[in-house]
Parts: structure tokens; C-alpha cells; sequence
């Protein structure tokens, strides 16, 4: 496997109309590793992990400079397809967020735009190991037709990584994805994103540095739109470079 | 400086309970419209079933409510099968929908998932605009430019029209509910999450795909509950079917003869000189009855789907 | 590696292709309905815009004997000045078509010149008279003179007539102001919309005086002064249903009580105002609430926390803070009610009215009801009274709306 950093970015500047989000964030992700985002509210981290599969895109008033490369090819080349893009990086957002549809139809969605689906025991068999490597499946096996509403919160987010990782994306970005859970229902979406990695490149945006070095193996700390430094998760815990990590990791900011 | 007397029990105000029993009569009065409506529709309606039965009404096939001639002749002519209204009523209603639901879904879906705000402001008031123009101008302008274009578009093809066909008069129609459907779907389309659209298209759905499979499904109550609303416009609309769908009673489901409807025979039976009891006379109002029941039922259904809508999302 | 995001597969292609598809197929939702607004509005502008306009044939008129208006044969005067500009014309059915060169109501039209002027007495002045309708649609190129003869409404004999008038400039077109200023007539040429504009407004103002108080009361009844319950639930409901019950059938309520039970004078502005007023309540209601709620809570407990009772905290300070948002709605439903047909016919205010109605109990009829009557004439020149009787409609219609949308802005505040 590949020692390169799956996603580098050069001198990335985002701008929300007149206002800068981002100013020339650098940053190397490793492939098959968890690097989680950390900084205080507002600091840039979940602009940046939107810019990874461009769903800010979505923002009319949005704009991006600088380069994103992943797999060694910049994503806001104009011969980018957004929509290839996004299959293949996953995203799980901050408030689980099942389609109104039963998990079965949930988890299927994706593979079926895609055209990954030809048979009904490709969808079946799709289903199961998704669900299996988002380790649901022994709690809905038996309920696929239900609607994913139905399910707890905890549950809602693992079905919504099943769906993401139905596609077979490589990286998942993770928008905070435990902060909407209770502490029984964070730590086995941590357990899982540990198990995870061994498949695919998390990015995992955190306001809890408890997750963070539980979790990651990188962390990159951004403050107000400065990437501040980032490194392997317990150096930058232990002996932080720059005075502002210092100040965050203690407490002093954020 | 005058102290001010403090006593911490009530003093009786008058006219302040005065003035709340007054507010609360004007409330009630909504009450009363719905009450007034139905009894003084009921009450001409059971004497009309005093001269023609029920079942003549509700099954029969032929409607020509004869004015009688000599003054011992009341209620002694005349056949009241409403069936052929009904149908009349029901294909022109139709061919409004099959119009205004398409196009309004469609352009609710423009406006609230692809325009760009200042495409918004300028085209959600333009289609509005045609909410507010007076039935009575489509009517005119049904029978002035649309229904001898269909006419004249038929000939063409070989086709015979009538001069005052259902087709014309559906279509106008369907153009005036076109915003009642747009606005109101805009509203419950807007209403939908926005981390559902996020989650489609993370997932690499293009918009469409997302409109088509998460938006839409997820919305489908409100949709249906607009649906409802339009339909029981069209059902009720009266000065287009008057001026552009003709006056004759016509069992037919073909769009290009001229068929007559239920508000347009109240409207014939009820203007000119008439006889308060005579049977033509009294069964304009079980007609009356008829479509305020309808559109009734229809407008309960589609309130009660559209407010158990809005709190799922609240 | 390069090529993994971009649009490589048919499959893709494909997707992206519906994608483009359904796109266009919401602006062609888009583009129907404003281009059916557009045509309909470009074939009534352009099929009205003639009635402003009339055709006017001038005369000599020989009033050299008469010294008071009685002197005058207001009908032989006029006559025989027509018959003096085409002595050439003897044959008497000749001479009848010759008369209808001449609006019907030419001798009124000379009694009124002379009260204007009567210095006119003892002259042979030269006047203009209006044209008939068949005239006037020749004038304004609605009769095609290439036609056969058997197959248009002028006959060979009067083009030439025609021809020879415009020949001597003894024809003209001027501004039509009798449109404006007179009642419906069985003649085109002399049909106004003056009394039918002034039914409508009558029946406004009843309409606004019942419906504006009632709709606010009620309002602050179910806002300010009411717990919900299964009660107010149930009112709820019904002002709702109201909104969505078809206009005809307020009209057969008129009808029932207002003129059955009641007495109340038939085709009059008063009952068309009350049908009316039933209709517009549940608009204003609505409109109402929605102004009251938008005015923030803090408001009434600050009042309230000063000791002033419910009903001085709702009229002194939570009524005045929604009072231009009660006042938008009631616009736009008195914009709703102008434009009402149905009702109004039902009640009997589809009379023929020639006259300007003097007061709420006189036989009326109202805008939109005369637009329904012309539609329904035969005569060509109807079509463009009919089309410009809509234009004026509209016309009001938008001032209404603008005047809503301003005082919205004027009054719009964030609390």
C-alpha cells in the first residue's frame, strides 16, 4: 500500500463572499489513518473538511483557492466530476441523518445511483456488509424493513456510515459525528471509526480533544482559519509547537 | 401628586367584559357563515327532495330543468339526473389538474430547489400574479383566444370541437390553480431538512437524483394536501365553466365537446326570473349542497395531511 | 489515476444528462405559466387599448331658427344635416342606412352641445358627432373592406359614404372619454363603465365596513383572549374552510337569507357588499392573526408587568404594532372581493344599468359582473369594451397590491 498522503493541500484559501474562512491551510493526510480536525467553534475546521468532497460547493457565495489533490489530482480542476468525487469520499454529518426510508432503502440508495447494483442479492449482499462493517447488523438484521427513523440516535449514525461506506469510498469525512450522542452511544462510534481505518482514510472533525486522542493518530489543530500546526495526535498533545495549542489544549481558548 | 390607591383585589371593569364578550361574538361569527350556509342550503334541498327523489338526483342520467310554462304546471316538468354535471364537473376538474399539478409540482421544484434568490423574488410573485387575476378574465379570455384555437388546431388534425369545449375551459383553469399548487408545494419543499439533501448528495447523488428520490418522497404529504386544495378550487370555480364550457348537459368523457357543470347551472338556474319554489329553482341549491360538501371534505382531508406534515418537520 | 473523478463512464454521462433534463424541464414549467400571463395580457392590451379611442363624423348643422333648445327637432336637425352632406342619397332604404352612419344617440348628443354652448342657437355651426359601432370598427381596421360583400358588416353603399367623409377630414378619432364617465347601453359606441365602477365601489366599502372590524375582533378574540382548546380548534377550522369554500355558494347564502329571509333589496350594492364581506372574513382573520403573532410577547408583558389589564395591553400597544399588517391583508382581500363574479350574479347584480347608482339599495352592477355582460354581446365592438373594462379592472387590481406591498415594507420591523 501506498506510503503517499491520500489528500494534499497547498496554500488553501476559502472565502464566504468578502469574508475569508480559510487562509492557505497546508496539510498532508495520510492514507489509512484517522487525523481528526480540532480548534475552537468557528475556527475553519468543518469549512475545510467541506471543501475535501466540495459540498461547499452548495454555498452559492462560496469560493475556493489553493490546491486540493486527492489521489494526486486537484479536485476543483474544472474536469472534476463533483459527483464521482463524492463516491468516492464519504461523508457523515454532525446530526445523524437517515432518509425518510426504510434501512434497507437507506443503506442501497447510494450503490443504486451509482449503478452498483444489478441484482436483488447484489443489494442484499451490500446491505449486509455494510451494516456489518458499520456493526449494525445484528441489532436490525431482523428489522430492514423498518424506517431508519425508527432507529436510536447511536443507531441512526452507524446506519448513516453504512450508507456512506456502501458506496466503497476510500476516505470518510466525519463532521462531528458523536456530538448529537450520548456517552454509551459516542464510544461505540469511536470504536468503530478505530475498526474502520483499516479500510479507509478518516478525517474526523471534533470539539472534544478527549475524542481526538482517543481516536486519531493525526490531529491538525486549526484557529481562526489558521491551520496552527498539525502532526502525529500525541506529539501535538504532549509538546505543542506553537503557544495558541498550548492555550487550547489547556483549556486556556476555545 | 395624586398617591395611587394599590388594592390587590380585582375591581370590576364592565365594559372591559363587555368588550371581551363582543370579540368573542365575532369570533363565533365564523360559526354562523358555516351554519347559515348549510341550513339555508339544506332546508331548499329537502323541499326540492319533496318534488324529485333523492336517487333521480344522485343517479340519474338526463338534467333539463324546464322552466314551467303555465303557473299550475310548477314542478310538474323537467328531469334532475345530476350525473351529467357530476361528469362534466369531474372532466373539466381533471383536465385543470393534469395541467396544474404537473407544471405547478415542476415549478415548486424549480423554484425552491435550483433558482437563485433573486430568480426567486422575481418569479414567485410573476406566478402569484396569475392567483390574482379575476376568474372572470380567464373566462373571457377561454372563450375569446383559447377555445377557438383549439378549435382551429383540432380542425387541422381532423378533429371535430365543439365551440365551447371542456378542453378550453380545463385548460384556463388549470393555468389559475397552476400557483396554488407552486406556492403552497414551494412552502412544504422547503420545509424539508436540509441534512437530508446533504446526506443525498455526500452520498454522490446528482440534484435531480436527490430531488427525485429523498425531496419529493419526503414531501409527499404536503404535495398531496396542495393536490387537494387545487382540486377543490377547480370543482368550485364557476366563471370559466360559464363562459367557456357551455350550458348543455352532455354525458361524455370527450374533452372536445362542451359539457356543462354543476356551479355553471347554478349559475343559469338561479339568474333570470324564477319561481322561489319551483323544483328548477330549489335544485340549484341541492346543487349547492353538493359541491359545498364536496369541496368541504376535500379541503378538511387536505388541511388535516398538511398540518400533520408540518409538525413531523417542526 | 487522474481521470477517477472525472466524468468517465457512460453511466455517469447518463445521470449527468438527466440532471440536465430536469433541469429544463422546471424552467419550461416556469416558462409556460409566464408565458400564458404574457399572452393573456398581450391579447386583452392589445384588443382593449382600441375603446379608448371613438370615431366622429362632423356636420353642418343648421340651427339658424331656433333661439331656445325647445325650438329645436333635435332628431330632424340632425337628420337633415346628414342628408344635406349626401344630397346624391334619395332611395329610402338608402336614407335609413345613411342614419346609421350616426350613433344612435346623436339628438342627445346635440341637446348636450347646446346646453354646453348655447350660443350655438341662431348658427350653422359644425359639429362632431359620434359614430356608430360599425363605423367606428371600420376606423379602426376591424372590418376588412376586401372581403365579399355578403360576408361584412358594411355594405358597399356605406364604404363609400365612409370613404367620401374621410375624403372632406369630416371624420376623426378622438379620445373616448364617455367610456370612463357613462353607464352600460345597448349601443357600443356609447357603453361606459362609470356606473358599473361605482357599484363595485359601493359594494367595496360595505364589504370593508363589515369585514375589516369583524375580522380584527375576531382575530384578537382567538389570538389575545382565548386558551386553546377543542373550542378554538374548532373555530380554527372553520374560518380555514371558509377560505376554501367556493364563492358560488356564498352567493346561494345571499341569495337564501340576505334577499329571502331578510328582504333586503335584490341586485343591490348592500347585499353584494354583506355576500362579499363573508367572503373577505376569513382572509382578513387569517391575515389578522398572522399580524398580531408577529408581535413579539416581550410587548404585552412589559404592559402587562406595568399592571395594565389584557385589554388595555391589546389596544394600547399590541393592536397598534399589528395594525399595518391587519391593514395588508384586508387590502388584498378587498383586491379578492373586486374581483368577484359569481356571488354578484347569483344576488342579481347582473342588471342591465344604465344609470349611476345613487345610493347602497339602488339596482347596481359591479366591474367585473359588466365584463361578464359584454363578454357575452355579440357585437364586434363589445370586444374591445370588454378587453378594456379588464384592463381597468387589472389596473386596479395591481394598485391595490401595490399599495399592500408597500405599506408592508413601510411598516416591516424586526423587533
Amino acid at each position: 500500500m501506498s506510503k503517499e498522503p491520500i489528500i494534499t493541500t497547498r496554500n488553501v484559501d476559502v472565502f464566504y463572499g468578502d469574508k475569508q474562512a480559510l487562509n492557505g491551510v497546508t496539510l498532508d493526510v495520510p492514507r489509512n489513518k484517522v487525523t481528526s480536525l480540532i480548534g475552537p467553534s468557528g475556527c475553519g475546521k468543518s469549512t475545510f473538511l467541506r471543501s475535501l468532497n466540495r459540498m461547499n460547493d452548495l454555498v452559492d457565495i462560496c469560493r475556493v483557492e489553493g490546491e486540493i489533490k486527492v489521489e494526486g489530482k486537484n479536485i476543483y480542476d474544472k474536469d472534476v466530476d463533483v459527483v464521482a468525487l463524492r463516491a468516492h469520499i464519504g461523508m457523515v454529518f454532525q446530526k445523524p441523518n437517515p432518509f425518510p426510508k426504510s434501512i434497507f432503502e437507506n443503506v442501497v440508495y447510494g450503490p443504486k445511483i451509482h449503478g452498483m447494483i444489478k441484482t436483488k442479492s447484489d443489494a442484499e449482499e451490500i446491505v449486509e456488509t455494510s451494516l456489518r462493517r458499520a456493526g449494525l447488523w445484528k441489532e436490525v438484521a431482523d428489522r430492514l424493513q423498518e424506517p431508519g427513523t425508527s432507529l436510536s440516535g447511536g443507531q441512526q449514525q452507524r446506519l448513516c456510515i453504512a450508507r456512506a461506506i456502501a458506496v466503497k469510498p476510500s476516505i470518510i469525512l466525519m463532521d462531528e459525528p458523536a456530538s448529537a450522542l450520548d456517552p454509551i452511544a459516542t464510544a461505540v462510534i469511536e470504536e468503530l471509526i478505530d475498526e474502520l481505518r483499516q479500510n479507509y482514510t478518516i478525517i474526523i472533525v471534533t470539539h472534544s480533544m478527549q475524542q481526538a486522542a482517543r481516536v486519531s493518530q493525526r490531529t491538525a489543530f486549526f484557529h481562526m482559519g489558521d491551520l496552527v500546526e498539525s502532526g502525529p495526535t500525541k506529539e501535538l498533545f504532549t509538546s505543542p509547537n506553537d503557544e495558541r495549542t498550548q492555550n487550547y489544549i489547556s483549556g486556556r481558548i476555545g | 401628586m395624586v398617591q395611587r390607591e394599590i388594592s390587590l383585589t380585582g375591581r370590576k371593569r364592565p365594559l372591559e367584559t363587555l368588550l371581551k364578550l363582543a370579540l368573542n361574538l365575532a369570533s363565533v361569527l365564523a360559526i354562523f357563515v358555516t351554519l347559515g350556509i348549510v341550513l339555508s342550503m339544506v332546508f331548499e334541498t329537502w323541499q326540492f327532495f319533496q318534488k324529485v327523489s333523492v336517487a333521480e338526483f344522485l343517479f340519474g342520467l338526463e338534467w333539463s330543468p324546464q322552466t314551467a310554462i303555465r303557473a299550475d304546471q310548477v314542478g310538474s316538468s323537467g328531469s334532475f339526473g345530476a350525473v351529467p354535471l357530476i361528469a362534466g364537473t369531474l372532466l373539466i376538474s381533471t383536465i385543470a389538474m393534469a395541467v396544474a399539478a404537473p407544471i405547478g409540482l415542476i415549478s415548486a421544484i424549480y423554484l425552491s430547489e435550483y433558482a437563485s434568490a433573486r430568480m426567486r423574488a422575481w418569479v414567485k410573485p410573476l406566478l402569484e400574479l396569475l392567483a390574482g387575476i379575476p376568474s372572470v378574465v380567464y373566462g373571457f379570455f377561454a372563450a375569446l383566444v383559447v377555445a377557438p384555437f383549439i378549435r382551429m388546431t383540432g380542425g387541422q388534425l381532423g378533429l371535430e370541437v365543439a365551440s365551447e369545449s371542456a378542453l378550453a375551459a380545463g385548460l384556463v383553469m388549470g393555468v389559475m390553480i397552476i400557483p396554488l399548487i407552486s406556492s403552497l408545494s414551494d412552502d412544504v419543499l422547503n420545509a424539508v431538512p436540509n441534512a437530508l439533501r446533504e446526506a443525498s448528495l455526500g452520498l454522490g447523488a446528482t440534484q435531480a437524483e436527490t430531488i427525485k428520490k429523498v425531496i419529493v418522497p419526503a414531501a409527499i404529504p404536503g404535495i398531496a394536501g396542495s393536490f387537494l386544495l387545487a382540486a377543490s378550487a377547480a370543482i368550485g370555480e364557476t366563471m370559466i365553466v360559464v363562459m367557456a364550457a357551455g350550458l348543455a348537459a352532455n354525458l361524455t368523457a370527450n374533452p372536445l365537446e362542451a359539457v356543462t357543470t354543476v356551479t355553471a347551472q347554478i349559475v343559469a338556474l338561479l339568474t333570470g326570473d324564477q319561481e322561489f319554489d319551483s323544483a328548477k329553482t330549489l335544485s340549484a341549491f341541492a346543487l349547492g349542497l353538493l359541491l359545498f360538501t364536496t369541496t368541504l371534505i376535500l379541503n378538511i382531508i387536505a388541511m388535516r395531511i398538511v398540518n400533520k406534515y408540518r409538525e413531523q418537520y417542526d | 489515476m487522474t481521470n477517477l473523478f472525472t466524468t468517465a463512464t457512460g453511466h455517469l454521462r447518463a445521470r449527468h444528462r438527466a440532471e440536465w433534463r430536469f433541469r429544463w424541464l422546471g424552467r419550461l414549467a416556469i416558462v409556460f405559466s409566464l408565458g400564458f400571463l404574457l399572452i393573456m395580457l398581450v391579447s386583452i392590451i392589445s384588443l382593449g387599448k382600441g375603446a379608448l379611442s371613438r370615431t366622429e363624423i362632423q356636420l353642418s348643422i343648421d340651427l339658424s331658427a331656433a333661439s331656445t333648445l325647445e325650438d329645436v327637432d333635435l332628431k330632424k336637425t340632425v337628420r337633415t344635416a346628414l342628408f344635406t352632406t349626401f344630397p346624391e342619397v334619395i332611395e329610402r332604404s338608402d336614407k335609413r342606412a345613411l342614419l346609421k352612419l350616426l350613433s344612435a344617440d346623436s339628438s342627445y348628443e346635440l341637446a348636450r352641445m347646446i346646453e354646453d354652448n348655447p350660443a350655438l342657437l341662431g348658427q350653422e355651426p359644425v359639429l362632431w358627432f359620434t359614430a356608430s359601432d360599425d363605423i367606428d370598427m371600420y376606423e379602426k381596421g376591424a372590418i376588412d373592406a376586401n372581403l365579399p360583400e355578403n360576408r361584412r358588416r358594411l355594405k358597399d353603399t356605406t364604404l363609400g359614404w365612409v370613404r367620401a367623409l374621410e375624403s372632406h377630414d369630416a371624420l376623426r378619432s378622438v379620445f373616448n372619454t364617455a367610456f370612463f364617465t357613462s353607464g352600460d347601453s345597448r349601443e357600443p359606441e356609447l357603453a361606459g363603465i362609470f356606473s358599473a365602477l361605482i357599484g363595485s365601489i359601493l359594494s367595496l366599502i360595505v364589504c370593508f365596513t363589515l369585514s375589516f372590524p369583524l375580522g380584527i375582533m375576531a382575530a384578537l378574540s382567538l389570538e389575545e383572549f382565548s386558551k386553546k382548546s377543542r373550542w378554538s380548534d374548532f373555530i380554527e377550522v372553520n374560518i380555514n374552510n371558509l377560505a376554501a369554500v367556493p364563492s358560488i355558494v356564498f352567493g346561494l347564502l345571499g341569495m337564501a337569507i340576505f334577499l329571502n329571509v331578510f328582504g333586503l333589496p335584490r341586485s343591490s350594492p348592500l347585499v353584494g357588499g354583506m355576500v362579499l364581506a363573508l367572503m373577505t372574513l376569513p382572509t382578513i382573520i387569517i391575515a389578522s392573526r398572522a399580524a398580531l403573532r408577529s408581535v413579539p410577547p416581550s410587548i404585552r408583558e412589559a404592559a402587562l408587568a406595568m399592571g395594565a389589564t389584557r385589554v388595555q395591553t391589546t389596544f394600547h400597544h399590541v393592536l397598534p404594532l399589528a395594525m399595518p399588517g391587519m391593514l395588508t391583508g384586508a387590502i388584498v382581500g378587498m383586491a379578492r372581493a373586486l374581483g368577484e363574479t359569481a356571488p354578484l350574479i347569483m344576488i342579481g347584480m347582473v342588471a342591465f344599468i344604465v344609470d349611476v347608482p345613487q345610493g347602497f339599495t339602488d339596482a347596481a352592477t359591479s366591474l367585473p359582473v359588466q365584463i361578464f355582460l359584454w363578454a357575452d354581446s355579440p357585437e364586434r365592438a363589445f370586444l374591445e369594451k370588454t378587453s378594456a373594462a379588464i384592463l381597468v379592472l387589472l389596473g386596479l387590481l395591481v394598485v391595490m397590491n401595490i399599495a399592500a406591498i408597500v405599506l408592508r415594507r413601510k411598516f416591516e420591523r424586526r423587533y
